[in-house]
Formats: structure tokens, C-alpha cells, sequence
């Protein structure tokens, strides 16, 4: 099977869904001649043509509603917001028009629209370096994706670019180099269907993004010392799927959320919140958090790591977990 | 020293009692064995005997109150002993609590300090730090979390406390219920009545339980069943199985998965997923192939069995069973599957309907092979066949659609040699 970069297939997923659709097209900030600004598109605009692949002025606001709008009249836009911090300028456009469009309408409308977003960090500072997902989970009418590996990355945003509804397909910068292996062909990862990453039988994480691959190198390292951690990638935010999650427990016992959000009301608290809802009797343990420090996120690079999870975080949450 | 009296558990699945009557007023002379008070379950009206003599101390529950099982509810002591009533359950009032006019201040019940790692026994009365899932676990098997020493964090009783006691307790010591029904006259050798046991559900029954559930109340199942003509197949195994020699054994089963995995292509609608708002098309055709383990049934996946040859898809699934039954399964080997095959035929089964594997459209379950009277060219003879009863979702397909698949999964198994060159 072809080994590619989660870039590699979220690229590829693009080119495959514009040639299999005359509907799907791409606008953003520097998505066309210049090729994105993490490369994404590159080569896109070359094989498509600036009619399908738009570049747009600064305008977030006004990228978001112009897809809206194609959306709305037939096209399958897929609208790129250069990074999820810029995405605020457009959130009206997303929560007040995206996500209630065929709710307002009794469903006479449907919205098939896809905004990608980069996010991630990386000496960009506090005001480009934040983790907002929760934002968009946060709203009924969304569809919230945020895939760890290229299989999953390529099969969702598939997946997105055939929904009848609005869908923010979350990138980690980070992720992008990740390599993996991708089938040829034409293949979709449903939405709201989280999955089993790893098995083990000691606790149970549950996780998604970036996360993933940190939750999966930790887990690499306790299996070395004897603890055999189960992985459940969340893969979607909203519908959030947690079926897997409450099967893992029943036979772990023990779970800890492993996010790069700020913990206080984020999606682990969702998930830690559901887990005693639907798993108490299952519980050895309260269910622990693993987050971001609270703090505006730091430019020093020394500092910027100080504030982040990483996989020796998650072994030492695992081993006070197992206490 | 001062017993607590608690609410007993007269009965498996009893989890509260209501206080009838105290038989005994506050201050009165109690021998244990002798009636205490009447409680009420939710099956019988039962008296309760004093679990120790000495002098009733204090009631800590009124009449007409229910508390769960546990709760403390009464205190007997020796006569001249001091006894600090602790801290009435928590559970039993609803509302203000009644006013305990105090004109000189009592100690203040003994908060319950938190015992240290490794405690034996928390105050009698205080409440118990145990795990949601050790109090569940200690509820079935009918013991008093207070008996168990925690060794979790802050002394919570955890699954491995309530394991350990479970384990230590030999099976001859079995524990008397914690409270018997009282027998007025001492009986001399009580005829043991079998009771029936608690059976722990294990992880994986449990996700068998829920999977099926959802399986059947989600997805309305029809099901169609043909005979299949067996005697080419089961002739050309057998030369198969010759030449291949020591490199390996075809089994029924594997021709099976091969013929289902061929016929599938051309019936999307078989792998497809029903979920709200659309229909998933699985294109890679993975195949779930069930096993029976001790503790119950798991299903393997043969990754794209339709590209395969038969020597390749009986050599990989001879791994994944041995990988099943081993417990050594790896992620890929039980993900992603989008048909399963159950096959009883082992067990000389003639025919069976199976329930469908979710988000799967669709399971084939398999008979045996027998040998049957079968009329050939007006001839009666003895033939080989085998029954398939395909359950299908009908959110994603119809009857006339699982009925094609099955003709064309029967002309592969009819005429083998399509297994070999596809």
C-alpha cells in the first residue's frame, strides 16, 4: 500500500473529489498560484484552473459567505481559512448562517460545505496558536472532523466533500509530514465513527489530532514497561461518536482524555462528562484530563513546550492513572 | 465494643429495605438472634434479628423509611459503653433535617478521616471510598465494601481490593447470606436449595450484548436461504488439498469466504453501511469471519478476500483463529470488516439465521455439508449440499437483490474452478 504524508492525502482526496465532481471547487488565501501556505493545494491550480481553484482577497468573513452561498446554489465549495485562528473573523458566517441554514428552513436548504482549517502552533505566538475546536463542536448544525493520520485524512475529507451538511475539516500543522499508509482508490472514513487505534487491556485514552500520534508513541513506550493502553481516536468532534469509548472501559476500567485544548470546558470535558454518564458503574477510577497549561499560549520556544502535552506527559498521566 | 446494625440484603437482587416497625425501643436489652425490627422488600415483609446482644444504643432511621442496603441503621452496645451516634445516613432524609436542639455541644460526629493506605476497616458507619466499579462488583457478590481494605488512592477501595478479598475467601468458607431469613426453630441439617449464582459478565459478553441489541433493534433484518450444490466443490477441495500437501489445508470455509468475497463485488449494496443521512459504500472487501471463543464470539477480518487466492485466505485466517483463541489479536485483525461469515457447520448444523454485524448490511450463515437424497435427471441419488441463509438490513437492500447474491455466490461454489482463476 502507498505510504504518503497526511498533506500528501489530504491533497490527494482534493484532486480525486475535483475530478469525480464538477461541483467540488477551492477558495481561500493563497490556495491557487502560490500553492497554499502549507503547501496543501500545490499543483491544484495548475490542473483546475483559477475558475476552480480562486484565490481571494483577506476577507474571511467573506470567503466563509461566498462558499456559503455556492453551497447554497449547488456547489460543493471547499472554503480554506489560512489558519483556525483567523477562523474567528468568519464565525458568524459559520454559527449564525452555515449551521442553521437548513434548520431555519424546515430543510428546504442543505449546506454541502467544507472549510478547512490548519491549526497547530510553533513559535507563532499567542494570537496564532490557539486550539478552537470546542468552538465549532460546540454547535448544533456543524459537523466537526479532526483526522490524526493519512488514511483517516483522506477518507474524511471525502467523506465531508459528500455530506449534505456544512463540515470544518480541522488539519494539525503538525501532522502534516506524518507518513502512513493510504490505499489507491477511491475509499471514505464516515463521519461521527470513531475507532479502536490500539488495543490493550490497562486504560483506556481517548483522543484525537495531534494527540493521536503523541497518545500512540506513549503508548509504544509503556508497552515497553509492561502497561498496555488502549487508543480510541475520536476522529469526529460533533456527532461525537462514543460507543467504542464506553465498550473500551468495560474492559479497562480506567480513562483518561488526552487533548491539546485547554481543559476547562473543552471536548474532554464533554467526554469525561458522558463517559460517568453512560460508564459509572464501569469506573475504577475518576476519569482524568490531560491538557494544554491555561495560560495565552507562549512565543519562546522553551516556554511554548512547557505549555503543551507530549507523549512523556501522557505516560506519567497513565501511571498516576493506574495508581 | 458497639456494632453497627445495617440494612441487610436479604436476597441477590435486593438493593433497598424499607423499616417497618422497630421491635425494640431505644434503651431496651437486645440478644442477638432475637427480633429487631420488620422490614419490608420489595418481595416479602420479613423480621430481622439483632446481629448482637447487648443494649439497643440508638435507632438511626425512623419507621416507613426506605435506605439502601448497607446503610447503617441501628446501634447495640454493652450498657455502660458510650456510644457516639455517628453521622445519620446521608441517604435517608430528603429535605431539612429534623432539629437537633443541642444545648450543650456534643463532639461533633466523628468525621470520617481518611484511612490511611491499607486500613483494614474505616470507621463502622462512615461511609466507604470505593470505585463505582468495586462497589458494583462488591454489590454482586454480595459482600460489605467495609470489610474490604483499600489500597487506592486515599484508601478507595478498588477492583483489585474487591478481587484479592474475593480471592482469599476459599470456596469452603462460602459467606452465609448476610442475612438470614430467620428460621424460628433451629433447624438441624437445612436442605441446601441450589441458589442461584451471580455470574460476572465479562467485557466482551457485555459488547456482545450490546452490539446484538442495537443490531436487532436498529437494523430490520430479513433473511433468505438457499441450498448449495456441494459435490464439485467439496471434490475439487479434495484435490486441492492433495496437491498443496504440506503447504496447506483449504477448508470449507475458506472457499466459502472466497465465493462470498467474488460474489460481493458485484453487490455494493452488501457492503455498504446504513447511517443517518446517507449510505457508506465500503469498496475494500474485508470479511469478517466469526469464532467461537470460550468466552464467547469475536470476528476476525480477512483483508480483501476477494483478491486472494483460496491457499492465501486459508492460510491468513488459519492465524487470525489461532491469534483469537490466543488472545493475541492485533487491531487490523478485527477492524474493518464489511460482510461476516458465521459458519457452524462443524457442529453438523444444518441451518441457522445469524444476526447482523453493525454497521454491516449483511451476514452469511452456513450449515453443514450433508449428504441428502437429491433427484438427478429424474434419478434418485445421494448429493452433497450445504444451506446458506444470507440476514440483510433492509434500510440498504431488498429480498430479489440478497437473492442475486446468492445465485451468483452459488455459481462460484458450483463451479469451483471460478474460484481458482478469479
Amino acid at each position: 500500500m502507498p505510504v504518503m504524508t497526511i498533506r500528501e492525502a489530504i491533497r490527494q482526496a482534493l484532486r480525486e473529489e475535483m475530478q469525480r465532481d464538477r461541483r467540488v471547487f477551492i477558495m481561500g488565501e493563497d490556495v491557487g498560484a502560490y500553492g497554499g501556505t502549507y503547501a496543501v493545494t500545490r499543483g491544484l491550480y495548475e490542473e483546475f484552473g483559477e475558475e476552480r481553484v480562486r484565490d481571494t482577497p483577506i476577507a474571511e468573513s467573506a470567503i466563509v459567505g461566498v462558499a456559503l452561498g455556492a453551497a447554497l446554489g449547488g456547489l460543493r465549495p471547499v472554503a480554506e481559512i489560512m489558519t483556525i485562528n483567523f477562523v474567528l473573523l468568519a464565525l458568524d458566517q459559520i454559527v449564525n448562517h452555515a449551521a442553521k441554514m437548513s434548520y431555519m428552513f424546515g430543510g428546504q436548504f442543505k449546506v454541502p460545505l467544507v472549510i478547512r482549517v490548519p491549526a497547530g502552533w510553533g513559535q507563532l505566538a499567542a494570537t496564532h496558536s490557539q486550539t478552537f475546536e470546542v468552538y465549532f463542536a460546540y454547535v448544533p448544525g456543524l459537523k466537526v472532523v479532526y483526522p490524526g493520520t493519512p488514511y483517516d485524512a483522506k477518507g474524511m475529507l471525502k467523506a465531508a466533500l459528500r455530506d449534505e451538511d456544512p463540515v470544518i475539516y480541522i488539519e494539525h500543522t503538525a501532522l502534516y509530514p506524518v507518513r502512513g499508509e493510504v490505499p489507491e482508490g477511491d475509499y471514505v472514513v464516515p463521519i461521527g465513527k470513531s475507532e479502536i487505534k490500539r488495543v490493550g487491556r490497562d486504560c483506556t485514552i481517548v483522543t484525537y489530532g495531534r494527540m493521536l500520534q503523541a497518545s500512540l508513541q506513549a503508548a509504544e513506550q509503556l508497552a515497553r514497561e509492561g502497561i498496555e493502553v488502549e487508543v480510541v481516536d475520536l476522529r469526529t468532534l460533533r456527532p461525537l461518536d462514543m460507543e467504542p469509548v464506553y465498550e473500551s472501559i468495560a474492559k479497562t476500567h480506567r480513562a483518561l482524555v488526552v487533548t491539546e485544548e485547554w481543559r476547562s470546558f473543552g471536548v474532554g470535558a464533554e467526554v469525561a462528562a458522558r463517559i460517568q454518564e453512560h460508564a459509572f458503574d464501569e469506573l475504577d477510577a475518576p476519569v482524568m484530563r490531560l491538557g494544554s497549561r491555561e495560560v495565552p499560549h507562549p512565543y519562546n520556544k522553551h516556554h511554548e513546550r512547557a505549555v503543551l502535552p507530549w507523549p512523556e506527559d501522557v505516560v506519567k498521566a497513565v501511571k498516576l492513572l493506574l495508581r | 465494643m458497639a456494632t453497627t446494625v445495617t440494612m441487610p440484603k436479604m436476597g441477590f437482587d435486593m438493593v433497598e429495605g424499607k423499616l417497618l416497625r422497630w421491635l425494640k425501643k431505644v434503651g431496651e436489652p437486645v440478644k442477638a438472634g432475637e427480633p429487631l425490627a420488620e422490614i419490608e422488600t420489595e418481595k416479602v415483609n420479613i423480621e430481622f434479628e439483632a446481629p448482637a446482644s447487648g443494649v439497643l444504643k440508638a435507632v438511626l432511621i425512623e419507621e416507613g423509611t426506605t435506605v439502601p442496603v448497607g446503610t447503617p441503621i441501628a446501634i447495640i452496645a454493652a450498657p455502660d459503653e458510650p456510644v457516639e451516634a455517628p453521622a445519620a445516613a446521608p441517604a435517608i432524609r430528603e429535605g431539612p433535617p429534623p432539629p437537633t436542639p443541642a444545648p450543650v455541644a456534643p463532639p461533633a460526629p466523628p468525621t470520617p478521616t481518611p484511612a490511611p493506605v491499607g486500613a483494614p476497616t474505616p470507621p463502622p458507619g462512615g461511609r466507604v471510598k470505593a470505585s463505582p466499579l468495586a462497589r458494583r462488583l462488591a454489590r454482586e457478590a454480595g459482600i460489605d465494601l467495609r470489610e474490604i481494605p483499600g489500597t487506592g488512592p486515599g484508601g478507595r477501595v478498588v477492583k483489585r481490593d474487591v478481587d484479592r478479598y474475593l480471592q482469599a475467601r476459599t470456596p469452603a468458607a462460602a459467606p452465609p447470606p448476610p442475612a438470614a431469613v430467620p428460621i424460628p426453630t433451629p433447624a438441624p441439617a437445612p436442605v441446601p436449595t441450589p441458589a442461584p449464582t451471580a455470574v460476572p459478565v465479562s467485557p466482551l459478553r457485555q459488547a456482545i450484548a450490546r452490539r446484538m441489541t442495537a443490531s436487532k433493534q436498529t437494523a430490520p433484518h430479513f433473511y433468505v436461504t438457499v441450498e448449495v450444490d456441494m459435490d464439485e466443490a467439496m471434490a475439487w477441495r479434495a484435490r486441492i488439498n492433495e496437491a498443496l500437501g504440506e503447504r496447506g489445508k483449504v477448508s470449507v470455509n475458506d472457499m466459502v469466504v472466497k465465493a462470498a468475497a467474488l460474489a460481493l463485488r458485484e453487490f455494493p449494496a452488501l457492503r455498504s453501511s446504513y447511517q443517518e443521512g446517507g449510505i457508506i459504500r465500503h469498496e475494500a472487501i474485508h470479511i469478517g469471519i466469526a469464532v467461537a471463543l470460550e468466552e464467547g464470539l469475536i470476528t476476525v477480518v480477512l483483508r480483501d478476500a476477494d483478491r486472494k487466492p483460496l491457499a492465501q485466505i486459508a492460510r491468513e485466517s488459519k492465524e487470525l483463529v489461532e491469534r483469537a483463541r490466543s488472545g493475541k489479536v492485533r487491531p487490523e485483525d478485527i477492524e474493518g470488516s464489511v460482510f461476516t461469515v458465521s459458519n457452524l457447520g462443524m457442529f453438523d448444523v444444518e441451518h441457522f439465521i445469524a444476526i447482523i454485524n453493525p454497521p454491516e448490511a449483511a451476514i452469511m450463515a452456513v450449515g453443514s455439508v450433508r449428504e441428502v437424497p437429491v433427484v438427478k435427471n429424474g434419478q434418485l441419488a445421494i448429493g452433497q449440499r450445504m444451506k446458506v441463509t444470507v440476514s440483510a438490513d433492509h434500510r440498504v437492500t431488498d429480498g430479489a437483490e440478497v437473492a442475486r447474491f446468492l445465485q451468483v455466490f452459488r455459481r462460484y461454489l458450483e463451479n469451483p474452478l471460478l474460484l481458482l482463476v478469479e
